[in-house]
């Protein structure tokens, strides 16, 4: 409590030191920025091909006791899996080429940012991307007809959330990769993931395995994501946002300090 | 050495130094790249470190830079330990790294925008700085390229450029023209005496003995991680050099006797492959004494001594890694 105290005042500073490095960001992809555009494809495929074809061969499936479209019940898992893919790429390839490669870190730490507040600016443009990206989704859900309430705005921040939980995490392990060949080690993590989080069939079909999905950060935030789209507001969402507001704090904290010590030797 | 070391604190008390460093190392592992050293620089005076490879002038230019913790001893900048003042000393100065490491993403005036904007400066300060200092180091036409396929040496002066973005009172440069063609590095000098007219002060490391002799106040001589020599170029070249060198090229048979041929007035004699060198307070008067002797060397020149002697003496012939 007493460092939170100390640590308040200087809180607007280090926030606007950390923008800086979004502010970096733009500057790179203002040149480049149908990279981002392009962006709105790839959600729209994905979620053409389940209204196309699961939706028309599964029509519907039973979610605690109720009944509701299976598109439905995929495309909010898909805005989710896509929030951590975003993050897990803008924070360990980028990351690791600015890092080792570019030395623009370097660079920075000899003006007046401090690690953490370089760790937090890059993660805080891994999750600008990541708004506008999720914003692209929803807007393709809604287009689709795959959305049912009014609630489902709320699923933009909670795509944010995963996106800062993964974006942290992914810049903390980022600290520790020795080369490229590394990188193979995290479709490893993200494709499990990806598949058992309760993405494309609901929870209870795990059986006694359930305890397992739930460890996976994914499964909070598809449910999240679920909730929000279905207008399903219960107390399993506070669990949710802990379990992601957490690994966040835990990733940006390892992060900024594997940062301090790998470029202050 | 201990008078040496002396003479490197700043004497006037009522101006505190911008940089007092007392007894510090730099540890990696279990290697010792600085060994303790102390210094002080006051406010608008060059200081400079002269060395040979691996001295040990980086590792200590980037505790200064207060980016690299010292592992022990005590340093301060502007009056603050960079340990708990690191970004308020940050602030105030500006740093040239040894390799450049400029943004390859952005171009050349995004380069010192971004920059300046991590110092806090407003944008629209930001660019009239950047064009500005783009025209200081001539590369105003290259403003909207891409720092890749610039040269090395407009690369340097892009990087010096992108240092003085925050108006630094404090600038370290680490080896500021190496690469550097004739024009760019007599450019560079210009522009450096330019800042310390203006009350900036100068902290540099060089391989070129001409550039720490036209530009530096004072100047410190590191080998192996410690302080061997410091003083004024003048000083050091009166303390550890004579007045005059004498080189002389020589048949192999005339090379045995010539430190006693000219007697006295020799006060070193180096016998290098190539030539021998005869340390000495007048170096017309050691070669009238040689021919008088009946030695007649195959070439001979007299010039006076400068701190490339010095250093030579004082850091060996040999490289040591
Ligand atoms: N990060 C590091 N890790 C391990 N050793 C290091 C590191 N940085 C420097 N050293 C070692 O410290 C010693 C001094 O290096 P430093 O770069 O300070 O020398 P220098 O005087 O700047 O040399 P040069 O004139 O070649 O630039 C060298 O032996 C170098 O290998
Ligand atoms: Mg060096």
């Amino acid at each position: 409590m007493n460092a939170l105290v100390r640590v308040m005042p200087a809180l607007p500073g280090t926030l606007r030191r950390s923008s800086r490095m979004v502010e970096r960001s733009v500057m790179v992809y203002r040149r480049t920025w149908m990279i981002i555009v392009s962006g709105f494809f790839e959600p729209l495929f994905y979620l053409l091909s389940i209204r196309i074809g699961f939706g028309a061969l599964i029509g519907e499936v039973t979610v605690d006791g109720s009944l509701i479209d299976y598109a439905e019940f995929v495309a909010p898992a898909l805005m989710a899996s896509a929030a951590m893919n975003g993050a897990v790429y803008d924070s360990t390839m980028n990351i690791f080429y600015k890092l080792k490669h570019a030395k623009l870190y370097e660079t920075v730490l000899a003006t007046p940012l401090s690690p953490t507040e370089v760790a937090a600016g890059e993660i805080l443009w891994a999750l600008t991307r990541g708004l506008l990206y999720s914003i692209a989704f929803l807007i393709c859900i809604v287009a689709l007809g795959m959305a049912s309430s009014g609630w489902i705005l709320l699923a933009v921040p909670a795509c944010v959330l995963i996106g800062f939980a993964f974006a942290a995490m992914g810049m903390a392990v980022t600290t520790y990769m020795r080369g490229w060949s590394d990188f193979e080690f995290i479709p490893a993590a993200t494709l499990p993931m990806f598949l058992f989080s309760a993405t494309f069939y609901p929870i209870s079909s795990y059986g006694g395995w359930a305890w397992a999905v739930q460890i996976s950060p994914l499964y909070h935030g598809a449910a999240l994501v679920r909730a929000a789209a279905l207008g399903d507001a219960s107390w399993g969402i506070v669990g949710h946002v802990t379990y992601l507001v957490v690994m966040a704090g835990v990733g940006l904290a390892i992060a900024g300090r594997r940062l301090g010590t790998l470029l202050r030797a | 050495m201990a008078s040496a070391i002396a003479s490197l604190a700043v004497p006037d008390p009522s101006h505190p130094p911008v940089i007092a460093a007392r007894s510090i190392t730099k540890r990696f592992g279990d290697f010792e790249a600085v060994r303790g050293i102390d210094f002080d620089v006051a406010r608008g005076e060059c200081f400079g470190f002269l060395g040979p490879n691996g001295a040990g002038k980086s590792s200590l230019m980037r505790m200064v830079s207060s980016v690299s913790p010292v592992t022990s001893g005590e340093l301060h900048i502007f009056g603050m330990d960079p340990a708990t003042n690191g970004p308020a000393i940050r602030a105030r100065m500006g740093v040239v790294p040894q390799t450049d490491n400029l943004d390859q993403e952005l171009t050349v005036e995004e380069n010192l925008v971004i920059y300046g904007r991590y110092f806090d400066l407003a944008r629209s300060q930001c660019r009239d700085r950047a064009r500005e200092l783009l025209d200081f180091v001539k590369l105003a036409d290259r403003a909207g390229s891409r720092v890749e396929p610039l040269s090395g040496g407009m690369k340097r002066r892009l990087t010096i450029a992108r240092s003085l973005m925050n108006r630094p009172e404090l600038l370290l440069l680490d080896e500021p023209t190496t690469g550097l063609d004739p024009q760019a590095r007599h450019v560079l000098w210009e522009r450096l005496y330019q800042l310390k007219e203006q009350g900036v002060t100068l902290v540099l490391t060089t391989h070129y003995m001409d550039e720490a002799e036209q530009l530096c106040d004072r100047l410190v001589v590191m080998d192996h991680g410690l302080i061997v020599a410091g003083g004024t170029p003048r000083g050091l070249i009166d303390e550890h050099a004579t007045r005059e060198v004498l080189e002389l090229r020589l048949a192999a048979s005339d090379r045995s006797g010539v430190a006693q041929h000219i007697g006295d007035l020799a006060v070193r004699v180096e016998d290098l492959p190539d030539r021998v060198l005869v340390y000495t307070p007048d170096g017309d008067e050691a070669l009238a004494r040689l021919r008088a002797a009946g030695v007649h060397p195959l070439g001979s020149l007299v010039r006076r001594s400068s701190l490339e002697d010095v250093f030579l003496r004082l850091t060996g012939r040999t490289l040591t890694d």
